[in-house]
């Protein structure tokens, strides 16, 4: 069923308003069914949970029967960015994601951020999907603040992504919707997978896989689910950042995901003016690129990619 | 007068980013003025351009301190500011949600690296801020609490307001947080406006940085306009918002006192022109902000009342 968990006036003859699907058994409910949130659209410009949505809702669908706990399906957090390719809340230029948990009394971004906290609080997994950003492609991966590694890191394990990033604690990021959530006690795992303003629907059929896994664990589904892949998992030492040194075009070398060994060529960040090459991007690790470059214009300090270090190939 | 760059990006197409400060005086880095971070924030520019015209003339006359220098910055963010952009055109992210900055670190890090590593080692620093909602307030002079603020110096603006405010999470990149944890006294001056240029309050801001510079002895110059501060705490602030959306009608502006139940705003229907809610004072106080885009949504904040004194948390001037 279709409801609408919170409702703002706009000035002229339009509401905002965010809407959720609440799917559930076809048998009366108990009262002590598990809940599972499928939260995603937080910033405009990240679709990639668009089709994780879909998909979930048609497998289930499919097979109803083994459905035996609630399905919360917010696929919209921030509607007026999606609809106007807006990373943040249109006339604001407000990251949605810096301004949880919000406040009732408090403006009308922090009033609506509020209502979503108070809406998914409870659930007994909240998975927050997004999409790297128009520059760069991710691998499927979870990232876990490392203050909840401990209560995160099994569930995410069995969410059938390739990699797991326990990162540092950063004050900053206190103001985000999975902090803010893991804070009052409702389990929320943070996906970034894929690339803004596009669908994969290789990675989105892989994550609707590990969710069903995790419904299965939690109780809420008693269907057919696959075997979930082994992620790598690692703190921040491990990653090994590149950043341009110089602007210009970056025209990738190598494939997304894949292995490089220290030395190896990246990319050349090109001056299609001079005809020229600025840089030549070498990679200073062996190991696994699980973020590339996609957007080619580059200034000093893009960043181009993320390699996991690895010894060899085969450890990862 | 010594006109530097003090940081440089370069761009393949565009002039490249250059960071210029004007530096009055030599000797220990004393004071650091920085006007817009951001794309928009035209009446900052302006600031500093007055504050450098008035500085030209104070050093012409020999006024400044001796072995005391003097910064002043009018724009960092000047790639925004020329394509009428608030924050950085390639990725949208926000230079004041950068600092202290990370040279190696992606290109809005490594701007705010650059700045702060040139101004980092000034004794107090000064910023002309501005607010995320569009709207008007009454000039002040705003300090974070990090436990290093010095209210007493903050007064020395004679600002009618010195406002303490509690640091959120997202305020820990912030330039002001980061210059106070590393050691400056840092101050942020709010005025009227931010996208339009408005000449008293510019003025009013000029006039109390040179107050400020006076009171300090960094330069001879006369004291004028100067307010006996009323020192105040954020949270003592009621936020007022609407309740409706539509066309915003202020009956009420910056500085005006008002009773309980005085009217602030009618929110018009934008079709029929009808008055569709009428926003009223909670409390008796002074209109400390007030909303100015003419259209709102609804729950936005429309103003921000100072309640009178025997509600307030601080009750000495």
């Amino acid at each position: 069923m279709v409801e609408t968990i919170v409702s703002v006036g706009l000035p002229i003859d339009e509401n905002l308003e965010i809407k959720k699907n609440r799917i559930t058994p076809l048998k009366p409910l108990t009262g002590n069914e598990k809940r599972i949130s499928i939260v995603t659209g937080i910033h405009g410009d990240e679709l990639e949970g668009q089709y994780v949505c879909y998909e979930l809702q048609r497998r289930i669908n499919d097979n109803i029967d083994a459905l035996a706990g609630i399905v919360d399906i917010y696929p919209a957090l921030n509607p007026l960015g999606i609809d106007s390719i807006s990373r943040g809340i249109p006339a604001f230029d407000l990251d949605m994601n810096r301004i949880f948990p919000g406040n009732e009394n408090g403006s009308m971004a922090e009033f609506t951020a509020s209502k979503i906290i108070n809406d998914i609080k409870g659930s007994d997994l909240c998975i927050d999907i997004h999409a790297s950003n128009i520059f760069l492609k991710e691998l499927p991966q979870v990232r876990i603040n490392e203050l909840t590694k401990d209560a995160l890191v099994p569930m995410a394990k069995k969410l059938n992504v390739d990699y797991i990033w326990i990162h540092s604690s950063a004050t900053v990021l206190e103001s985000t919707l999975a902090y803010s959530l893991n804070s009052v006690n409702t389990p929320t795992l943070v996906v970034e997978m894929g690339v803004g303003m596009r669908i994969t629907k290789e990675y989105g059929n892989q994550l609707v896989d590990g969710i069903l896994c995790n419904m299965k664990e939690l109780g809420i589904w008693t269907g057919e689910t696959c075997i979930p892949k082994e992620p790598i998992i690692s703190t921040d030492g491990k990653v090994s950042f590149i950043n341009a040194g110089a602007s210009g075009i970056f025209v990738p070398d190598i494939q997304h995901c894949s292995y490089v060994e220290k030395g190896k060529c990246v990319g050349n960040i090109l001056n299609p003016l001079t005809g020229n090459i600025e840089e030549v991007i070498t990679a200073p690790e062996d190991g696994l690129v699980f973020t590339l470059r996609e957007y080619p214009v580059v200034s000093e300090g893009s960043l181009i990619a993320r390699i996991l270090k690895t010894e060899t190939k085969d450890e990862a | 007068m010594v006109k530097k760059t003090l940081f440089e990006l370069n761009s393949i197409y565009r002039d490249n980013l250059r960071i210029t400060g004007y530096k009055f005086g030599n000797g220990e880095p004393s004071v650091c003025i920085v006007g817009a971070l951001r794309g928009n924030e035209v009446q900052q520019v302006y600031i500093c351009s007055q504050l450098i015209r008035s500085l030209k003339i104070i050093e012409s006359h020999g006024k400044i301190e001796k072995g005391k220098a003097i910064m002043v910055i009018p724009s960092v963010n000047t790639y925004s500011m020329n394509i009428s952009k608030r924050f950085w055109p390639t990725d949208n992210t926000d230079i004041n949600r950068m600092f202290p900055g990370y040279n190696l670190g992606e290109t809005t890090q490594r701007i705010a690296s650059g700045l702060f590593e040139a101004i980092k080692e000034y004794k107090c620093g000064i910023q002309f801020a501005s607010f995320y909602i569009p709207g008007k307030f009454i000039p002040h002079v705003r300090m974070m609490k990090t436990s290093f603020e010095d209210v007493e110096d903050a007064k020395k603006f004679g600002l009618p307001y010195v406002m303490l405010r509690t640091p959120r999470p997202y305020d820990t990149t912030t330039l002001n947080y980061n210059w106070q944890v590393f050691g400056t006294n840092a101050f942020s001056v709010y005025t009227h406006e931010t996208d339009n240029i408005d000449i008293p309050s510019a003025m009013q801001a000029v006039n109390s940085v040179l107050n400020f510079m006076s009171l300090n002895k960094i330069i001879d110059h006369p004291v004028v306009g100067l307010n006996e501060s009323v020192v105040i705490d954020d949270k003592d602030i009621i936020t007022v918002k609407s309740k409706t959306a539509g066309i915003f009608s202020a009956t009420a502006d910056v500085n005006q006192h008002v009773l309980r139940g005085t009217t602030l705003a009618e929110i018009l229907d934008p079709y029929t022109g009808e008055t569709k809610s009428r926003i009223k004072s909670p409390a008796e106080g002074t209109v400390f902000f007030r909303h100015n885009a003419p259209l709102t949504y609804a729950n936005a904040v429309m103003f921000r009342i100072l309640p009178d004194k025997s509600n307030r948390s601080i009750t000495t001037p």
